[in-house]
């Protein structure tokens, strides 16, 4: 029971912010530059979050030094923007990243 | 307000088809790779769930619920210590603010006709996966089949939070560490990745700024680094691209 309030409880303060934003959402236009000033904030906050995660990782990514994480990113870019098929695009760049990364983990992760 | 298309357009069985049609490539484009991301993360959520003593039920639905994982977390960490309603209420507010400008960007693109009451759940199956679909792949799409689209990635990407977090919480402590940390590494991946698709001057900037301040700004201050690298980077960048443009005007 006490889970269940806490569940809900978390719940409706993340929600708060969804609902704000439809209500909020009502008045703008996509062509205003209010709605061109929140996206570039967007993409900022995003950005920042994404690349805080890969230089200062909390957690088992912490574990892989940073050079190694870099070749993981950067091998799975270069098959993204890859110009020649069929090797290119969104799932075979993710493949060869999450690739990478299991074996720096079975090369830098002390054994169990 | 904005939308060209009166709302007779979206009545009929020609449109009806339509919709089913968007809904369809919305299904198909979170099979593609935004499912597997969220459901790496949910995996991840289910066995932390475990470790600090949540029930299995429990932890299914803060997935579903609460659908942001880092609230999520915060929840189950604070749970574990015994906090009261009201503290777990306002720290996954703290850790949610991003929703509202992800919000705000995403529902102002769908036509005012097909936002009322929808927009409320829609606004649900917003994560950081569903809104990077949506800014890239929105301006491709017809108005009209915005929201059949979205409908069609979200509900899937929200569906697979179940199955997900079940995994994550049968499998704690029993998933080698090297996949442990693939399946970690897929959420920055998946976006880093989509950062390369992104077109606009402004948005790039913006992209490049908050790379650069994101990390400076959390060794700062941790708690505040999200709010400042959006909103230094994101207005320095659309400053920028204005400038850019004025002069571009000028030149021409």
């Amino acid at each position: 029971m006490n889970e269940l309030i806490l569940i809900l409880a978390a719940a409706l303060g993340t929600y708060s912010w969804r609902f704000l934003g439809v209500v909020f959402s009502g008045r703008i236009r996509t062509d205003s530059e209010f709605f061109q000033w929140i996206s570039c904030v967007t993409y900022a906050m995003v950005a920042g979050l994404v690349f805080r995660i890969v230089v200062l990782p909390v957690g088992p990514l912490a574990q892989i030094p940073l050079f190694a994480r870099l070749i993981c990113i950067g091998s799975a870019i270069v098959v993204m923007v890859w110009p020649y098929r069929p090797f290119r695009g969104l799932v075979p760049a993710i493949l060869v990243g999450a690739t990478l990364m299991v074996g720096a983990g079975l090369h830098f992760l002390p054994p169990a | 307000m904005s939308d060209p298309l009166p709302p007779s357009a979206a009545t009929g069985p020609a449109s009806e088809l339509q919709a089913q049609q968007a809904f369809r490539r919305g299904v198909r484009a979170a099979f593609a790779a935004p499912a597997a991301v969220l459901f790496a993360g949910m995996i991840g959520f289910g066995a932390l769930s475990q470790s600090v003593g949540m029930s299995f039920l429990g932890s299914i639905a803060a997935s579903a619920l609460i659908y942001a994982l880092p609230g999520q977390i915060v929840m189950a960490e604070m749970m574990a210590v015994g906090a009261t309603g009201l503290l777990v209420s306002l720290a996954a507010a703290l850790t949610a603010a991003r929703f509202l400008p992800m919000t705000l960007t995403v529902m102002p693109q769908i036509p005012s006709h097909h936002r009322s009451g929808a927009a409320f759940f829609m606004a649900h199956l917003l994560a950081m996966t569903s809104w990077a679909i949506a800014v890239r792949e929105f301006p491709r799409l017809a108005p009209d089949d915005r929201r059949p689209y979205f409908l069609g990635f979200g509900l899937v990407c929200w569906g697979v939070c179940i199955p997900g977090t079940a995994l994550g919480y049968l499998l704690a402590g029993h998933v080698p560490g090297p996949l442990t940390l693939a399946l970690v590494f897929l959420n920055p991946l998946f976006f880093l990745l989509n950062f390369t698709e992104v077109r606009p001057l402004g948005f790039r900037l913006a992209i490049l700024f908050g790379a650069v301040l994101g990390p400076l700004t959390y060794l700062l201050t941790p708690g505040y680094s999200l709010l400042l690298s959006g909103l230094v980077g994101g207005s320095l960048a659309y400053v920028l691209q204005r400038r850019t443009l004025a002069q571009r005007a000028e030149g021409t």
